[in-house]
């Protein structure tokens, strides 16, 4: 881990200018060699009907997370600046974690029966054209 | 083909309530997808003698090597006997379906039979469930449908909903599909068939994994597609005003069909053009899946309620070019939210737009020529009084009496009871869409697959033509056929025709690379051309017969920007393409 870059994360400007086209979804499966939406840590989805706008929901970077309190293996690590990173060979996909965060912001990958963490990395900031979503550094 | 999955076919039994998955790789390797597959998967199920709206219809629908893969790749192609052609059938729809078809695990998904009680289908990954519709079936509106499907099923930002409205419960040759409440599978009467087998919709979801060959070179051809996606002044177009940009511009230079195309100019255009709307009416764009160019427009309708002040209901309705032709310039309708309101009334019975629109056209100059009276129609039909075409369109639906019984039935049928066939715009059965710009524009209706403006552009072919010299019948029908064959592998990957401009044959070569296919730019051609060989080859199995094709008189006594169409140049170049496509079907086939 680099000790003096500033720590970031992904941050949500403003939902009404998403028009729900899942771009950044894409992006973020295309982090690792693979296509799809398996591993997409970000979700979009309408609030209830399109007329109405979308919700994109991204992890919050909380510097308490509970998603971290109540996994049973520790395999979820508190981050540096907030948020937290998962240990995949520790985790035996109880799914605590998605119950416990209060957005919703932790996705499920159902090959690998096992969480969907936001790494703050802001892939997906690139593939949004309409400037929704935001890489933030953390005071 | 690196994609294992891509080759699955759901194949799903209405009538013994049962499902299955078969590996038809053998499809998938040699056509690739979308309708390149779903043309060979129909040809198994159906044949001349099956009934459109029987049990042993079927509908297929498929996506493609490119869906879930690269930008603006986010149609599904449906093919099934049209109850309203008696023909081959072929619609395309974007939204969320494509998306959600390859997330859930398919590259197609076949339904045939047919329930006796009303049911809809809840297809999540490998789960597929049969659930009951009966409370569902009769409801007033699609919207309805939408919102109850919503709360009840899972997947909220990964399905896909589509349903039919009391049109295609009704069977209703032209009611269409709907999918995520404003996009369509319109054409050729979907919705019919999917009512005739009692299926109310079908909700679709999943979120796997796609493996890449080459993921490198996978990432940079993806990126040069969304650059150019965002960059491209041709896809801001589609973001901006959207399609309906097309009604001033279709205006000017006089091709903008105006009551049942008497004319050609629709002196108040200006009051329905996408750029008013958007000014005084556009509520939010939003996009279909995996695609950045957001071209959905969405306007809302603001109306007070009579017995309360201060007291509103706001609702919303899409727009597009081609519902604005038909329910607007066709009608004579320039009031913006009466526009709206027959819009959504048109929406609520999940009719397709431009039918509806062509017929009512045709029923209005058939009262004004008292070929019918006011005991038939009920309402009196007057061009702009868009309140008398919205109960006409409620009665389309219902059928209180034989006229409407008949107007069920589309235009071709309702001319051949009532007269006036000379006036009634139908290409094949299908009602005309929204181009009165030269003779290829027409040709193009005639001899598409689908009978579709979209099968081969004659329309765009005919405006970019203008202060040119008019090509020979020959050269036309040689044009058309090309453009025809090339959007087969468009529609095969399956890309929306709106990127036709940035997915030319060298990119879709090089794009494909990476997935595990090898294709050179002229071999990936010559695909197209046996693609279209074959559909066509079916299309003539299914009883077409080119030169049997009514040519309505109205389209040669209106002139178009390039003047009067002549008969004999259109003869003409049906008898050439009748040779032509006998020789290609022969060749490649």
């Amino acid at each position: 881990m680099t000790t003096n870059a500033p720590v970031k994360r992904l941050v949500v400007t403003d939902p009404d200018l998403c028009v729900g086209c899942m771009s950044c979804m894409f992006a973020c499966s295309r982090r690792f060699p693979e296509a799809g939406l398996a591993k997409s840590a970000i979700h979009v989805r309408s609030v209830g009907g399109f007329e109405r706008g979308f919700t994109v929901i991204v992890c919050r970077a909380c510097k308490d997370p509970p998603c971290a309190k109540v996994c049973p293996t520790n395999a979820l690590v508190k981050r540096k600046g907030g948020g937290v990173i998962l240990y995949a060979s520790k985790c035996i996909g109880c799914g605590n974690c998605v119950k416990a965060c209060p957005f919703g912001a932790i996705q499920w990958d159902y090959d690998d029966n096992k969480p969907v963490i936001c790494m703050h990395c802001g892939f997906c900031v690139n593939f949004c054209p309409y400037g929704v979503l935001a890489l933030e550094e953390i005071r | 083909m690196s994609d294992p999955l891509l080759s699955r076919v759901l194949y799903i039994d209405l009538s013994r309530k049962k499902f299955w998955v078969e590996d038809r790789k053998d499809l998938f390797e040699k056509y690739l997808g979308g309708t390149g597959v779903a043309v060979k998967l129909l040809e198994e199920e159906v044949s001349n003698k099956t009934d459109p709206l029987g049990p042993d219809n079927a509908i297929i629908f498929a996506v493609g090597p490119f869906t879930a893969m690269y930008p603006m790749a986010s149609k599904t192609v449906a093919l099934f006997k049209s109850p309203l052609t008696g023909n081959f059938g072929e619609s395309h729809a974007g939204g969320r379906t494509a998306i959600a078809i390859r997330m859930a695990g398919y590259g197609a998904i076949v339904v045939k039979g047919a329930s006796e009680t009303p049911v809809y289908l809840a297809i999540h990954g490998d789960k597929v469930y049969f659930r009951d519709a009966s409370a569902l079936w009769g409801v007033r509106s699609t919207y309805t449908i939408g919102r109850v499907l919503r709360e009840r099923e899972p997947g909220s930002g990964l399905r896909t909903i589509i349903r039919i409205g009391r049109a295609g419960e009704k069977l209703v040759r032209y009611a269409c599909a709907i999918a995520e409440s404003y996009r369509h599978f319109g054409r050729l009467g979907l919705g019919a068939v999917m009512g005739s087998k009692k299926l109310k919709a079908i909700v679709i979801s999943g979120r796997r994994r796609i493996n890449v060959k080459d993921p490198h070179k996978y990432r940079q051809v993806y990126n040069e597609i969304f650059n150019k996606a965002v960059k491209s002044p041709a896809m801001r177009k589609y973001h901006d005003i959207g399609t309906p940009v097309n009604i001033r511009a279709l205006n000017k230079i006089g091709a903008l069909p105006t009551r049942n195309l008497k004319s050609t100019r629709f002196e108040y255009a200006d009051n329905i053009s996408g750029e008013r709307i958007a000014e005084l009416r556009l509520a939010r764009r939003t996009a279909c899946s995996h695609c950045p160019v957001a071209c959905i427009h969405i306007a809302v309708i603001r109306e007070q309620y009579p017995h309360e002040p201060y007291f509103y209901t706001t609702r919303y309705v899409s727009y597009d070019y081609e519902p604005i032709y038909a329910l607007g310039s066709m009608l004579g309708i320039h009031d913006i939210d009466g526009l709206l309101r027959l819009l959504e009334a048109v929406e609520v019975q999940g009719l397709d737009a431009m039918s509806t629109g062509v017929i009512l056209a045709w029923a209005t100059e058939a009262l004004e020529k008292k070929i019918i009276s006011v005991n038939d129609t009920l309402v009196e039909l007057k061009w702009g009084n868009w309140q008398n075409y919205i109960k006409a369109v409620k009665y389309i639906v219902e059928q209180p009496n034989e006229f409407y019984r008949t107007l069920a039935l589309g235009v071709e049928e309702a001319s051949k009871k009532y007269g006036g066939s000379e006036f009634a715009l139908a290409f094949g059965g299908n009602e005309m869409p929204g181009y009165h710009a030269g003779a290829a524009t027409h040709i193009g209706y005639l001899i598409g697959a689908r009978h579709s403006h979209l099968d081969n552009a004659g329309y765009s072919y005919d405006q970019k033509l203008i202060g040119k010299e008019y090509p020979t019948p020959e050269k036309v029908i040689d044009d058309l056929v090309n453009e025809e064959s090339w959007r087969q592998i468009l529609s095969s990957l399956v890309v929306c025709f709106f990127a036709r401009g940035i997915y030319k044959p060298e990119l879709v070569a090089k794009a494909l690379e990476p997935l595990g296919y090898n294709y050179t730019v002229e071999e990936i051609i010559d695909l197209g051309k046996k693609m279209y060989s074959e559909k066509y080859r079916l299309k003539i199995e299914l009883g077409f017969d080119i030169t049997k094709a009514r040519i309505p008189e109205r389209i040669l006594e209106t002139p178009t920007p390039h003047g009067h169409i002549s008969r004999e140049f259109i003869e003409k170049a049906l008898k050439y393409f009748n040779e032509k496509i006998n020789k290609m079907i022969k060749e490649y086939t």
